[in-house]
């Protein structure tokens, strides 16, 4: 028997490759906008919305969706107020949490769902979850790749940007929108705590590997891929969480990547 | 008129910043824009680029109202720390602010790459192109975001503050660059800056802002004892030594904002 002979092996490998290039692509504008820790808090606003939907017997990925996207939507329409705040975000994250304990308290019977939101559960993916996260990955790359251009220029150039008609305001909360949709399918992987996993350290790496801007959207998402398959090989090697090894792996490479230059 | 204010006033945050400016600018002028800070030089700039709204009067940049994303119009915003994409290289930056206001994917065209080459050649900073941001000088910066500014072929440059934090050699070599580019482009340009001796060689006039009023004519008519204590409402005194100028006040707080020199 090899690995991929198993269903939830072959669903693993898919899901998280969906969702690892689609963490590659909206972590490197996440990362270059100097954002990474407005999405780590979206995250956590993303597991208040998860456990709350539970609560109700919604689905955690569509009470995820719903508040991460509403969360990063608000977020980039409060502009500089918010967005690049530590401390603001820090609050929020904080309090997103706290929800979140006391929704699953409520909901005692599921300890194991907490664990999986908080740390993923790439294992246990379905072939439903596969698709809605295929879906929802063609519909934000389709809008990521459509507004990427004045994005970019809104982020690294931004009064040049106003003077040339671009609309910084629609941009930030735009793509704030996308990463709370990100986030959500992100979080399915390596769960709200591990986010930072996918988004921002293959994103990261990439930017201290080439100063070109298409050549490190590809390698952001090529070097997210490789981690999340790798994690996953190397889960099933060793019996070890898939969420450790990416997280492993996306911090070494990271760190290894910083030491070379 | 390149550019014509008439009893233009212009409030921001309550606070009234221009108050009643009228004043013309002819095609081909150099103007340096001089003042204190807070006396409503980026919101100058802001309002000619049509992103600052106007309380009262009109402006006309080009014949008619100013619209925001103007081709004509070069800009160079002043440079601010913590900018984001300082990991990016020039070249990419240049290329992404000449087709930024676009939809579509970050691809740079042959005719990008072609108008990017020549901006970076126009401003000598071809060698420059391949490098993070983050590993450049202050004035090889500035020579980006002129480069930048020139995409686009404008007749109009705005420029702000440009030998803000820059040593005296590297001020010197922009504002020859500057002066080079509009002769040879044929552009008017206007040069906001702090200390007025740099330019005293190259503008044609100067536009002194200061307590929401404006005074716009010749060095020798506008920096003069008697035009910039009623422009400061203030006593000021002008002193001319060494081909220099030294405008002085008797409160020290002000001496600084007047624009001394530095060197």
């Amino acid at each position: 028997m090899t690995m991929l002979s198993y269903d939830f092996m072959r669903h693993a490998f898919a899901a998280a490759g969906i969702v690892a290039v689609l963490s590659g692509f909206v972590g490197y504008f996440l990362v270059l906008r100097g954002q990474a820790f407005a999405g780590h808090a979206l995250s956590h606003v993303g597991f208040a919305g998860a456990t709350g939907a539970v609560l109700i017997g919604a689905s955690p990925l569509v009470g995820m969706l719903a508040v991460t996207t509403i969360g990063g939507v608000l977020m980039g329409a409060l502009g500089e107020k918010l967005a690049e705040r530590d401390i603001a975000i820090g609050v929020i994250l904080t309090m997103s949490l706290g929800l979140g304990l006391l929704f699953l308290h409520f909901f005692t019977a599921y300890a194991t769902q907490a664990t999986a939101l908080l740390f993923g559960d790439v294992l246990g993916v379905s072939l439903a979850t596969i698709y809605s996260l295929l879906a929802l990955s063609l519909i934000t790359l389709v809008i990521l790749g459509t507004i990427s251009r004045p994005l970019l220029f809104a982020s690294i150039s931004p009064e040049l940007a106003e003077a040339k008609g671009v609309n910084l305001r629609a941009y930030s909360f735009i793509f704030l929108g996308l990463v709370g949709l990100t986030t959500a399918a992100c979080a399915q992987i390596v769960g709200v705590l591990l986010v930072f996993a996918l988004m921002v350290g293959p994103a990261a790496t990439s930017q201290r590997l080439t100063t070109r801007v298409t050549p490190g959207l590809i390698l952001a998402a090529g070097i997210a891929l490789a981690e999340a398959w790798s994690g996953i090989a190397l889960s099933y090697a060793t019996d070890w969480p898939a969420s450790f090894w990416i997280a492993t792996l996306s911090g070494s490479i990271y760190l290894a990547a910083s030491a070379l230059k | 008129m390149m550019i014509n204010l008439e009893n233009v006033t212009i409030a921001r945050g309550g606070n009234i910043v221009l108050r009643n400016i009228s004043l013309a600018i002819r095609p081909g002028e150099f103007i340096g824009v001089l003042g204190p800070n807070g006396a409503g030089k980026t919101t100058l700039f802001r309002a000619i680029l049509g992103l600052q709204p106007i309380g009262s009067g009109t402006i006309s940049v080009f014949g008619a109202a100013p619209t925001s994303g103007s081709p004509a119009i070069g800009y160079m915003p002043q440079t601010r720390a913590g900018q984001s994409g300082q990991s990016l290289c020039g070249f990419d930056v240049l290329a992404n602010a000449a087709t930024g206001h676009h939809f579509g994917l970050p691809l740079i065209s042959p005719a990008i790459k072609t108008e990017v080459t020549a901006a970076l050649k126009a401003v000598d900073a071809e060698s420059l192109a391949a490098r993070p941001l983050a590993a450049l000088s202050g004035g090889q910066r500035q020579r980006l975001l002129l480069a930048a500014a020139l995409l686009g072929a404008p007749k109009l440059l705005l420029l702000d503050e440009p030998l803000i934090s820059l040593d005296p050699a590297a001020q010197a070599s922009i504002i020859a660059l500057i002066h080079r580019l509009q002769q040879t482009h044929g552009l008017t340009v206007l040069f906001a800056a702090h200390d007025i001796n740099p330019l005293l060689g190259v503008m044609d006039r100067v536009l002194y802002l200061s307590g929401g009023n404006a005074a716009l004519g010749t060095v020798d008519d506008i920096i003069t004892t008697q035009t910039l204590s009623k422009l400061y409402n203030a006593d000021i005194e002008v002193l001319r030594a060494a081909g220099r100028i030294f405008v002085l006040s008797d409160r020290p707080d002000h001496h600084h904002a007047c624009g001394h020199d530095h060197a």
